[in-house]
This record gives structure tokens, sequence and C-alpha cells, in this order.
């Protein structure tokens, strides 16, 4: 008889066990080839069996020590659940399952905090799913047919004067601009946001960035993708395809030594600059790039050596609202000659109205967009007490900034882009459309992206490994071994396959409100069937 | 639905002839009420052209209200015309007691302040007196401006018309600009606010149709102007768009179309004049209609105009002859006070088209 030590850890501390079913096991071997977690092993298991050698059943009773696969019971080493050694096995002998009754938040944080990639897993609550599109043309107005009238779906990218702003002058019957107007570009309403080449890996990033450019020219559908912090390969900044990009810079200013050096070989302008201030799923925090993901090309675009790559809270020399604008809107707007918009983006908080009021309140008029990004975003790396406990749900806090800025008859001055689970349950067409009714002039997305590309994370807990450097699927690693797992094509395609059937969608939404361009602001087209949602949201409750 | 009608003449034209051009169309408009707002006045307010006119229905005590407002205020009253009910029983009606039509002069202080100066206290008159009588529930003014006339009231347009005499032209109630139409808001509550035509500062309005987008219109609209108030209906958008437009940003007509039914992104890209229309857009997107519409509206220089939504899903036509030009939400009301005018000269604007009727009834058609 064994001892038991009470401290040892076990599998059943682990948050997912394995399931073996030794019978259908071929020992191929596969399963531990694959599992990038190193969670199994193969190893000899001393059993019990009843065999029968002959040609008639003569059952007998043997000990044997025969080969097994066995979960190695390690807190480094646990299994995240990404399902991959049952996707690998020929014979459905192994499949990991969840251990409700884990201890792993106990014991996980013997080297410090716990750290991980993904979203947020406790507060993946679904105000979207409450509302419903209630106001549906009926009788007084007719719907539209989705199929054979033109809708105009795009956003404004860009600072957006008043009226009376306008250098207009009318002369003869006509109006004719006399000045500079801030650069807007009129874009789909749907972005695909920032992750960047670190995070992700570089076929990841290709197969987003090769979609982009798919749906744009062969499908003309003006989708931008932002590059995330980090830069990006000098051959692209020096292509026409830049003008699909809107450039990140972060508070690391990672990548900006080259996208400078390449401005005067850039033959187009990119299609944006977005600030990042933060970032929904992890508040407060900068970038986190982990050493093991700092590969060879990272260092090389970045200009950085194998380190981890810890990007500061704030921008560095701002210290107010006043300054940010001031300095780096203007400093990046005079970059580019003040012909390309520049926007920033915010993690959600319950200062948001009060960032928003004062962009709008700028003199300069060189905010070009607001960004909000609520706690149901995704990250690459951060500590789990971010992800879980810091944030802010982003559906009342876009309609709070909004209803902010039509209090002063400033709505759509500085364009709303809401971001952070859009998408969540699979359906962004629906959330974005959802959002864009209650003032959101368009949305952003990322992690359904690379859940398209074949990232198997979810809010359950599973997997979430994009900080370890070990993501099965080859996204969010620069392990070459792992990277060559997906299929940069297949993914690609996974992608603009979803964003035409989303624009499919969206027409789908438009044409019973009988909208033939985007509803920004009509709430009145939605109701909830929760009571405490209206009252928040000022929209009808219904039951 | 509602049906929508307008007249433009020579000669004066009396409303019993709006009211023809507007009664074949009653299968579409249900006979729930009647409002018109003449322009352009003759009969009895002839002499009275530049003076401001007051047009309003009332209590007893709503009169009073208004009266010791104008004299507080300086106001000199010129001229009145008190309509004659005829109350014969049966008539389907809900008529208030006192219809009040009455010229004033302006306050001695404003005799030499600007035109413009004059208008901005027409409008902040009109509001006043309007918030007084909506506090105390005593009346409605429509409308405070010289040489407009309007008359609004809720029941059977036939029976309305009857109780105010406007079937028999005594000469003494004529324009030549009137529009009309012959319901009341079946969308919302029925409040006579809310039946159009409206009017602001010269500018008078009737749509028939839905503007989906009448929340973010409002939204938008309450924080652009003072005078753009009460949002009792969605067709109030389009006239405060109209004013804004063309009063306040001082744009010329044809900008209006572009600001409530942008052309497709595609389409404007394809235009020289790409970036106006560009900045239009963006500046203006919250003025945006969108729905099944058509308006009639009249400018302050008189000319009359009408347009239709981006998809053309609301009739409209116009039609006449020398004398008289009509704008009839259906042909049949056009054949009813104009029957003999040339039909192939018939207009059926398009989704992208605007007409207007100048003074000398010539009409221009042209597409956004």
């Amino acid at each position: 008889m064994e001892t038991v030590r009470t401290q040892d850890v076990s599998v059943n501390d682990l948050k997912w066990k394995i399931e073996y079913c030794a019978e259908r096991c071929t020992m191929c071997g596969s399963c531990v080839a694959t599992c990038t977690k190193n969670a199994i092993e193969a190893c000899i298991s001393h059993r019990s069996v009843t065999v029968s050698n002959a040609h008639q059943p003569e059952p007998v009773k043997e000990h044997k020590a025969i080969p097994v696969i066995k979960q190695v019971a390690s807190i480094a080493n646990a299994c995240v659940g990404c399902g991959m050694c049952e996707k690998v096995c020929p014979n459905h002998a192994i499949k990991a399952v969840r251990n409700i009754d884990n201890r792993f938040n106990l014991l996980a944080r013997d080297h410090g905090p716990i750290k991980r990639g993904g979203r947020t897993n406790l507060n993946a609550q679904r105000t979207l799913d409450s509302i419903i599109v209630g106001r549906i043309s009926q009788m007084t107005d007719p719907a539209l047919d989705s199929e054979r009238h033109t809708f105009d779906i795009r956003a404004p990218f860009g600072r957006v004067l008043l009226p009376g702003e306008l250098p207009l002058i009318s002369e003869n019957g006509q109006l004719t601009l006399t000045g500079k107007t801030p650069p807007v570009n009129w874009i789909y309403p749907l972005i695909f946001s920032d992750m960047s080449i670190g995070a992700l890996s570089t076929r990841a990033w290709e197969a987003v960035s090769l979609a982009t450019a798919y749906l744009n020219e062969k499908h003309n559908l003006p989708i931008r993708m932002c590059s995330g912090e980090g830069g990006m390969p000098v051959k692209l900044l020096e292509s026409e395809k830049l003008k699909y990009m809107i450039l990140q810079i972060a508070s690391g200013h990672f990548g900006w030594n080259r996208i400078i050096k390449a401005m005067p070989r850039m033959k187009v302008d990119p299609a944006g600059i977005l600030i990042k201030i933060g970032q929904g799923a992890k508040p407060g925090d900068g970038g986190l790039l982990p050493a093991a993901k700092v590969a060879e090309h990272v260092q090389a675009i970045r200009g950085v050596p194998k380190a981890t790559l810890s990007s500061p809270p704030n921008h560095q020399g701002l210290y107010s609202i006043e300054e940010s604008v001031q300095k780096m809107h203007l400093s990046l707007n005079a970059a580019f000659g003040f012909r390309v918009p520049v926007a920033i983006k915010c993690a959600a908080s319950a200062t948001s109205v009060s960032v928003y009021n004062n962009l709008l309140r700028d003199p300069y008029k060189i905010c070009g967009g607001f960004f909000i990004d609520g706690i149901q975003g995704g990250t690459g790396a951060a500590n789990e007490v971010s992800l879980d406990h810091t944030g802010h749900p982003i559906v009342s806090k876009l309609r709070e900034c909004y209803l902010a800025a039509v209090k002063q008859g400033l709505q759509g001055q500085i364009p709303l882009w809401a971001g952070g689970g859009m998408g969540l349950t699979g359906n962004a067409a629906a959330d974005a459309f959802k959002m864009i009714c209650l003032g959101a002039n368009g949305v952003f997305v990322g992690k359904i992206l690379i859940q398209l590309l074949g990232c198997i994370g979810n809010e359950n807990g599973r997997c979430n490994a994009c900080s370890t450097g070990k993501c099965p699927t080859g996204i969010c690693t620069q392990d070459p071994r792992l990277v060559k797992r997906l299929d940069v094509d297949k993914g690609a395609q996974n992608i603009v396959d979803y964003i035409l059937a989303l624009d499919s969608e969206m027409r789908k939404l438009m044409a019973p409100i009988g909208n033939s361009s985007l509803p920004v602001g009509r709430s009145d087209a939605l109701v909830t069937t929760d009571k405490a949602i209206a009252d928040k949201l000022g929209i009808q409750y219904v039951c | 639905m509602c049906r929508i009608g307008s007249i433009k003449s020579k000669v004066p034209v009396h409303p019993s002839k709006a009211l023809h051009l507007m009664l074949p169309q009653q299968e579409g408009h249900d006979n729930s009420g009647f409002a018109m707002v003449m322009q352009d006045l003759y009969g009895v307010f002839t002499e009275y052209k530049d003076k401001p006119l007051l047009s309003l229905a009332c209590t007893q005590r709503g009169a009073q209200l208004v009266e010791d407002y104008m004299d507080s205020h300086n106001f000199v009253q010129l001229a009145e015309w008190i309509p004659k009910p005829n109350k014969q029983q049966g008539l389907d009606i809900k008529a208030m007691p006192y219809y009040i039509f009455r010229n004033y002069d302006y306050p001695e202080q404003y005799n030499d302040k600007t035109q413009e100066e004059r208008e901005e206290l027409m409008l902040d008159t009109r509001l006043a007196l309007r918030k007084i009588l909506e506090e105390t529930n005593e009346g409605y003014v429509y409308s405070f401006w010289p040489d407009v006339l309007t008359l609004k009231e809720i029941g059977d347009p036939r029976d309305i018309a009857t109780y105010f005499r406007l079937w028999d032209d005594s000469g003494m109630l004529v324009a030549k600009s009137i529009v009309t139409q012959c319901r009341q808001n079946t969308n919302y509550d029925i409040v006579r606010y809310a039946a159009h035509p409206f009017f602001i500062q010269g500018y008078t309005l009737c749509a028939n149709g839905e503007n989906t987008f009448y929340t973010k219109n409002m939204e938008y609209q309450k924080s652009l102007h003072r005078g753009y108030t009460g949002f009792e209906s969605d067709s109030q958008n389009f006239i405060y768009t109209l004013h804004y437009v063309l009063r306040q940003l001082k744009w010329p007509i044809q900008y209006y179309k572009h600001v409530i039914t942008p052309l497709p992104f595609a389409e404007a890209e394809q235009r020289e004049d790409k970036k106006v229309l560009s900045v239009i857009r963006q500046s203006l997107g919250h003025l945006e209609i969108n729905g099944p519409n058509t308006i009639i509206a009249v400018l302050p220089s008189g000319e009359m105009i009408t347009c239709c939504d981006s998809k053309k899903l609301r009739p409209v036509v116009v039609g006449g002859d020398d004398t008289t030009i009509a704008i009839s939400s259906e042909v049949c009301g056009l054949n009813a006070i104009l029957p003999n005018r040339d039909m192939s000269k018939d207009i059926y604007p398009n989704e992208r088209e605007v007409v207007v009727i100048n003074n000398d009834l010539e009409v221009q058609r042209w597409k956004q």
C-alpha cells in the first residue's frame, strides 16, 4: 500500500482529466506527439487482464505489464482541454473531460500569479441575447428586400465636423469645399481587431490579412484590419495593401521604428492609426508578450532581444487626456500629413463617458474614433486576476457614451466603435447590429477571427494557453512545428466565408426594420425581455 | 398611409378646390381630419400680406391668454378674421370653441430691426404662445407669419369644410398656394399638432409615409434649433431638416435631397462633387431619412417642391395647366380638379428626383 501525501498533486486536482480507454488504444503515439502541454505520456502499467490466445475462447487471468497513455500529474503540464489528443486519435481511445472538483486555482500560484491568454471566464454574461430587433416594418411601412434592394453598410472612421463647421461656400447654386476637413474613411462597420505578429503566429496573422485583402478586392467589402502592437513586415508596409491596414501604436511603441523608416517608401497611406491606451481583457495593463513567443522574426520586426516584452500600462510622457490629444494625436496626424484618421482605443471603464466627453470637446478636432473595448475582449497573455476580475461590460458603456454625445448634439462627431465579446456566441452580425442600434458606428472583433482559424478556446476555461507559446492550433505560437498545423489558405477562406455570411445577415436585419443604411442610434428598433436592461439602455421592455 | 396634396396657382384658389383634390383619394386617407396651410393670401387678408398672421384654435380663456401675451409684448392688432361656423347637427368634427386668424403689426421697437430679427421674433412668439396654451391646455397655435394661414381640425374633412363654410366661395378666403391633407396622425396619439402640414419660419411641409429614422433624427434635431420642438409625428423631421439645411446652413435646395436620402456610396463615388457629398453625408448622417415617404413643401420664396424616399415606396404625381399646377398622392385627385390638363405632361417623380414649381408655374425637374 502506497503512502498518501496530502500535498502531492494528482490528476484529480487539475481542471481537465484524461479519459483513456486502453482497450481501444493501439499505442500509435499520436496523442502524445500532438499534446503541446506534455500533459500525457506513454508508460508501462501493471495490469490484471483477462486474455484468450487460443482459437476457442480460453480466458485466462494474467498479470501483465502493458503500455498505456497516462496523464501527467503536474501543474506545469496540466491538460488545458484543447482536445487535440481526441482529434488525432484514430480509435477514439482518449479525450479530455472537465473536472469540476479540481483544485487548480489553489495550487497554480506556486510561481506567482496565474498567467494565461484568452478571455474572461467569469463575466461572460450576454446582455445582447436579451435584446431583440423588435420593431419590424409591418403595414405602416414595408420591409425591404434583403436580396434585391441596395444597402449602404458603411461606417465612418475619422473625425466628423458639425454641419456648421464644414468649410463649404455656396456659389451659383453649388456648394464648394474651400478648406480641408479631417480625413474620414468610410469602411465596413466591422474591423478585424488588433492582434499583433507575436501574439499571433505569422501564419495566423497572414491568414487574417489575406482574408482582409480578399474581401476588399474580390468582394468589394472595405474591411480594415488593425496591425496590433508590434508593427508589420516591411514588405507589407511598402505595398499597396497597406491601405487596408490600421496601424496600431501602443505603450511599448513596438514596431514603430520600422514603420517610421518605411514611411518614405510607402506607396499608399494606411487606413488609419489606432492609439491603444488600454484593452478590455486586461484594463490598466500594457501589452505582454512572453519570451517564449519572441521568436527571431518578432525580434526583427520589433527591434528587440529575446525577452518578455511588457508594454507599460501608460504611454510614457502622457499624463492627461489633454496631453494625449496634443501630443499623440497631433504628432501621428502630422506624421501622415493629416491624411490618415487617428483613433484611440480604451478599455471600457466607469470613466469612459468622461474620456469621450473630453475627446468630443478637443479643440483640434483630430480624434477620429473612440474604440471602447469591453471585459469580454481577448488577449494573448495576462494575469488571470485581470482577465476575470477587472474590466467593464461594453453594452451599457457604449450606450452611455452615445447618449452623452446626444445630450450635447455631438453624436457622430467622433465615431464610436465597440468591441469585447462581439460574436461571443458565434453570431457577430446580430451583435454588431444591436450595438449599432444602440449608437455604435461599428464594432471590432478579434477572438472570433482566430476561432474561425481553428482556435478552440472558450469562456469556460478551455485551452486559453495563448500565453504559453504552446498553442495547439498553431495560431498563438511562434513554434515552427506548431505553426505548421495551421493551413493559411483554409483559415483565410473560413474568415472570408464567415464575413460574407455576416454581410448577408446584416441585410437580413436591416431589411425588416426598413432601413437601407445603418440604423446608428436607432434604439427604437430594439426591445428587450429584461426590465433592468430596458431601463438601463432606454429601450422598450417587452414580455 | 395618408394622402397629401397641394395647389399652386396664378390666380387665388379657394380651399374647396383643395378639398376636391383630396376627396377622391379618401380611400387612402380615412377622412379623420383636415389640415391646410394657405400662403400668398387674398380676400380678407389682401391688405396685410406683409404683417404676421396668427393662426389659432383655442378656448375663450386661451384667446385671452394670447391677447394678454401679445399686448404685453407690444404687438398691435391690425385685422382679424374669425370664421362663423355652421354648427348644424350631426357634423363629424371635434371643434375648438374659437378659431382666430389675426394680423399684427410688429412691436414698435422692431421698426428698425432687420427682417431676420423679425423672423426670429415671430418664431419666439409662436413658441411662447404654444407654451402658454400647452401648459393651460387652452388651445393650439399653428403659425405666426406674414401671408400664412393654418387650419387643422379633427373629424371628417367634408364636415369640417361644412363647419367652416369652406364649400362656399365667398371670395374672403383664397390663396395662390395651398398644401393640405385629410387625415389625423394614426401612428401616434391624435394631437392637433401632429397633423401636417407643419410650418416653421416660412417653410411648410406635409409628408405621406413613414420616417423610420425618427428616433435618430429627433435626438439630433433637438439640439440643432430651439424651434425644433413637439416631435408629435415622424413627419416633423422632414420640415426641421428642410429648415436647417436651407435657412440655418443656407445651402442650395438640391442639397436637401442629398441630406435626407444620400446617394449610395458606390454612386456618390462616381460623381465629380463626391467630396462635397461625402462631407455632407458624414456631418448630417443623423438627418438621413429612411422608410417609405413622399413630401410636399413650400419654401419662403413661394416655390413648391416634392420628392420621394430613396426607394420610391410612396406615390406622387404633379400635373396642371398654365394657370394651376397641383401635386397629389394619387392622380384621381388631379383628375378631379384639373380634368382638362394635358395628362401626358404629368410627372411621376422617381426616387432621386426633385420637382420644383416656381412662382411663374415653371416646373423644374432634376435629379439629386
